[in-house]
Formats: C-alpha cells, sequence, structure tokens
C-alpha cells in the first residue's frame, strides 16, 4: 500500500489455468523473471513456477515493446511505412526492409535490376552475420563466458561500418527499396567486404576455440533445453533451433527468393536438438554465409540498382533537371505514393532467427490496407514452456539465450 | 497452380464448400467458420500440410458486410506449398472456433487476433491479451479504433485529462 503499490498484481486466479494444481495449494513457488532482467534479451517477463530449483512451468508475458508498428504502417505510404520495418526487429533490419520490399514486388510485379539483387545478398549475409555475432556474444555472456561478448562486438562493428558506409545509418537502414536499393554502394564497399572476408573465418576459429570444446560451456549446453523434430513441427519453430533439430528446411533452398538459388551453400543440421547445437548451427550459418558473401562478390554484375518502372521507383535526381516526366513522377511519388492493385501475398524470406513473413494486402489506395509481420521471435518464444520444463532456473537463462529472440521482433 | 494444389482444392470445393481464389500465384481458399476445425485438420492429416505459419486478422470495415476475415498460413514441410485459408466473420460478435487442438502454436496467434481485432476464439484454453495490457479498452487493429494521438497537457487542462485517465503518468 502506500506509494509503493503496484500496478497490477499478479492474480493466481486469471493464471490458474496455466499452473499446476500444487501451485494453487501453495507447494511450489512463483517466481517472476524480468521483465527488466538482464538476460531476458530485452523486455520479457517470465512467470516461473518452480519446485525447489526446477521448472515446473514457464508462463512468458510479453507485450512490453509493443509500439503499434502494424496500425502505424496502415497509416502511411508504402515507402514512408518501410521506416517502421527496421525498428522490428532492429538485429536485422536488412532482412525486415527486404521482406517488406519483396511484398510489395510482389503485388506491383515489379523487377529488380541484377546488380540489386546481388548487393542485397551481400548485405542480408553480412546482417545474418552481424546478428549471429551479437547472439554469439550476448548469450555466451549468460553462460559467464565474457570474452566471447568482446570479441564477437569487435567484428560486428566492421558490419555496421559497412551498412553507414552504405546507407548513412548503423542499424536501421532502410536502404532496400521496392524496386531496388536507395542508391548504390560507394567505390571503397567492395574493399570493406573483401578485408572482412579475409579477417573473418580466422576469428570463426577463435569463437570456436573459446567455445567448442570448452569444458564449462559444454557442461552448461549439452542436454539443454532438448525440442524434438516433431515439436518443432508442431509448435512452428523455424530457423537454427530447427535446423539443431535436425530438419534441413531453410527457405533460402527451399523457397529461394533474390537469387539465392545461384549460390552454392549448405545448410548446416545438428540432431543434438539442444543449446549445443543451436549453437555449433549458427556458427556454421556464419561460415556459410561467408562463403555466399564471396561468391556474389566475386560476380557482382555492373548495372542500374533501381527498377525503371517510373510508376513505382523515382527517377533519379539527375533527370530532374532536365524531364518534366521526372519532375511529376517525383512529386506523385513523394506526395501520395504509388497504389498497387487490390489483393493479397504472404512473402517469408530466412532471417537469423527463423521465418519472417509479411502478409501484405491492398485496397488499390496509396497505404497498405493490412500489413502484418510474421516474426520468427513471436513463433519461437511460444515454445518456452516446453523447452524449459524440468530444468534448473540457471539453464532458463540459456534456454532463452538460444532461441535468439528479439523482442523488438516479438512485440511489434 | 500446379496439380497436388489442384487435388486439394477440388477436395476442400467439395467437402467444405471453399471458394477458390488465385492472385500471384497464391492459392486462397475461402471458407465458411464453422469448418474451419474439420478443413485444417484434413490439410494437416490427408494433405501433408503440418505447420501453421501465420494466422492473422483483417478488418474490412466499413466497406464489406462481413466485416472480418481470419486469414491462416498452411506449410507443408514434405512437399513445400503453401495453402492460405480464409474465414470470413460478421462483426457482431465475431467468434471462431479455435484451431489450437490441430495446430498448437495457433494459441498465442490467436490470442494476438483476440488482442488486435477481438475475434473470440472457442474453446482456446487460454484466451487473454497478449500485447496490449490486460487492462486495456478496444481492439486497436480494427479500422474504426483510432490512431490514437495523446492531448497535450497544459495547466488549463491539466486536471481534465488526469480525470478521465485510468492509469495517469503522474
Amino acid at each position: 500500500m502506500g506509494e509503493f503499490e503496484a500496478v497490477h498484481d499478479v492474480n493466481i486466479e486469471e493464471l490458474k489455468h496455466l499452473v499446476s494444481e500444487r501451485a494453487l495449494r501453495g507447494e511450489t513457488m512463483l517466481l517472476n523473471m524480468g521483465p527488466q532482467h538482464p538476460s531476458t534479451h530485452g523486455v520479457l517477463r517470465l512467470l516461473l513456477e518452480l519446485d525447489g530449483e526446477i521448472v515446473v512451468t514457464c508462463i512468458p508475458d510479453i507485450g512490453f515493446l509493443h509500439t503499434g508498428v502494424e496500425k502505424n504502417m496502415e497509416a502511411k505510404t508504402y515507402q514512408k511505412a518501410e521506416v517502421m520495418t527496421d525498428r522490428l526487429d532492429y538485429l536485422n533490419p536488412m532482412g525486415n526492409n527486404l521482406t517488406y520490399c519483396l511484398a510489395i514486388e510482389k503485388l506491383a510485379e515489379l523487377d529488380v535490376p541484377e546488380r540489386a539483387q546481388v548487393l542485397r545478398v551481400i548485405l542480408l549475409e553480412l546482417q545474418r552475420i552481424s546478428s549471429h555475432l551479437l547472439w554469439l556474444g550476448t548469450s555466451a555472456l549468460d553462460l559467464a563466458a565474457m570474452s566471447v561478448f568482446l570479441y564477437g562486438m569487435r567484428e560486428r562493428e566492421i558490419i555496421l561500418d559497412i551498412f553507414e558506409m552504405v546507407s548513412g545509418a548503423r542499424m536501421m537502414t532502410t536502404y532496400i527499396r521496392p524496386g531496388g536499393l536507395w542508391r548504390d554502394v560507394p567505390v571503397e564497399f567492395e574493399d570493406a567486404v573483401r578485408d572482412f572476408l579475409a579477417i573473418m573465418p580466422k576469428r570463426v576459429d577463435e569463437y570456436e576455440g573459446m567455445l567448442t570444446t570448452n569444458k564449462l560451456f559444454l557442461e552448461r549446453t549439452v542436454g539443454i533445453g532438448k525440442v524434438c523434430a516433431e515439436d518443432c513441427i508442431r509448435y512452428g519453430l523455424t530457423g537454427p533451433v530447427m535446423r539443431a533439430s535436425g530438419i534441413a528446411h531453410d527457405l533460402r533452398k527451399v523457397r529461394p527468393y533474390s537469387g539465392y538459388e545461384q549460390y552454392d551453400f549448405n545448410i548446416p543440421t545438428r540432431t543434438g536438438c539442444d543449446i549445443n547445437a543451436r549453437y555449433l548451427v549458427r556458427v556454421q550459418e556464419i561460415r556459410e554465409s561467408l562463403k555466399i558473401i564471396e561468391q556474389a562478390m566475386n560476380h557482382l554484375p555492373y548495372g542500374p540498382v533501381r527498377s525503371n518502372n517510373r510508376k513505382y521507383v523515382p527517377p533519379p535526381r539527375s533527370e530532374l533537371g532536365t524531364s518534366m516526366e521526372a519532375v511529376i513522377h517525383h512529386f506523385k511519388l513523394w506526395t501520395e505514393g504509388f497504389t498497387l492493385p487490390r489483393g493479397a501475398v504472404y512473402v517469408a524470406t530466412e532471417s537469423p532467427r527463423g521465418e519472417l513473413g509479411a502478409y501484405l494486402e491492398s485496397d488499390g489506395g496509396p497505404k497498405p490496407w493490412r500489413i502484418h509481420m510474421n516474426t520468427p521471435s513471436f513463433a519461437n518464444l511460444q515454445a518456452m514452456p516446453l523447452l524449459t520444463k524440468g530444468h534448473f532456473v540457471a539453464d532458463v537463462v540459456g534456454i532463452i539465450g538460444s532461441i535468439d529472440i528479439v523482442l523488438g521482433d516479438c512485440d511489434r | 497452380m500446379d496439380d497436388e494444389t489442384r487435388v486439394v482444392v477440388n477436395a476442400f470445393q467439395e467437402r467444405f464448400g471453399a471458394e477458390l481464389v488465385e492472385f500471384r500465384g497464391e492459392v486462397t481458399l475461402v471458407l465458411p467458420p464453422q469448418q474451419i476445425v474439420a478443413a485444417a485438420l484434413a490439410a494437416r492429416d490427408e494433405y501433408g500440410y503440418n505447420m501453421l505459419m501465420d494466422a492473422t486478422a483483417v478488418d474490412y470495415w466499413p466497406a464489406q458486410a462481413p466485416r472480418f476475415h481470419v486469414v491462416y498460413q498452411l506449410y507443408g514441410l514434405g512437399h513445400n506449398r503453401l495453402l492460405r485459408l480464409r474465414v470470413p466473420v460478421d462483426g457482431n460478435a465475431p467468434v471462431v472456433p479455435t484451431i489450437v487442438p490441430v495446430y498448437p502454436n495457433a494459441n498465442w496467434k490467436e490470442r494476438e487476433i483476440w488482442d488486435m481485432f477481438g475475434i473470440r476464439f472457442e474453446g482456446h484454453p487460454d484466451l487473454r491479451r497478449i500485447l496490449m495490457p490486460e487492462d486495456w479498452q478496444g481492439h486497436p487493429l480494427r479500422k474504426d479504433y483510432p490512431l490514437g494521438y495523446e492531448e497535450p497537457q497544459f495547466s488549463f487542462n491539466h486536471e481534465q485529462i488526469l480525470s478521465t485517465k485510468l492509469h495517469p503518468k503522474e
């Protein structure tokens, strides 16, 4: 009472269908973890039912980072709404941009030039590496491996510098646009990526040297947070979690987009189904991404990076001084925006966390009638009760880390 | 549309009275709401659509008469094909049977639809709000819900704003 009164008390009546009967009799303990807990990777609250130190059930409570992204996007034109997609999964802004743009391009039947396709692949794979590096650092930090965090952040900086070079922003890039890219990459881009490719394989060996056979790391990861392949399918778990359970499913292979079918790469899988298997899958994915980037750099064609379809893509600045048509197109696109044909499409890409889908529905107007982002963090977090059952509280921290959630992605 | 999808579409048209919509190569079947559980079960067990990728809803207010459509994206891991099911729901006390027994991961997705659109899922094991606070009024993604700008507080209207707020900041 008084000034420290809680805003909303946990009411056992509301949750009694989710906890065991022993909790209602007071034999087990309900423990609140989060939302301000350093190892929940954001603002995630978990209500844990504990028998001693063993987790009986875990009730995730999300929504602390809900910002109404879908509602806001409906109120903006297609170009302006793209800025919102950066803020979903802030470790994968390029991937979010791409998913949204692919949906628009599918609806508008818009072509993308070859150079833009290849640059998209390079940037997406750099994004995947940077996301996996941050994951590697933070989840190893949760398991008390401090130095990997510092090493991982060091290499991530190189990638963020490349993003700053191409788009002007380290994280909220909005660089991939409907019909191509915002503009071509600067001349320094190629050297920067080549330098990164030269140092990175050795650095990945360093991380592996610190963790893969580290006895303390193995003690904390092997056999923890198991989920079998059948449960992955039933609970719709995708991405590295699914591949660590032995299912070789990767949208870059099964439903290729942006020309992924041209590249030679493998889908790393493991059958351990536990935290360690997910770690091994992700580290291997970093190596595969490096392979893709190298192939893409070797076959980077010259040419335009934006579609020539002026109904959707603004004309280059140089044309505005000489062409009346270009001025009209520029004015129309930046005031009322473009319209898309009536209809609905669903497009999915492989984000570092799993299947990232965009369901876009147009009513023929300049704003999306309905845009739904089907986010992998939301889908994967749902399986927390399944993953944590029967483990120690200390392992809950490792399990949250292993499914690699981003709360901005989850709460939207 | 490939031959295998054609088989599914024909069967669903016959058994559940589904209506086919094809757009940009994506197959959508519009079903009556009472058929959704049987249709999902058939899709999973007989036609190998073993994963529910996404479930969401669309509000067509005020243009269309069944105001809401609930949209399910099904995916078959074995055959790598997508199928979209749509269920039109009336805006007056909207209710759809839950498909949680068929696809367990529909749990949170249906909670999100309830939270955002106010569509009830009959038989859902845990139909609480998921993204908005527990005591929130209204369902934000409905088209008649305002985008919500906060009224600026000045000294002359400060008291008035505080008296109408459920949880004032101060």
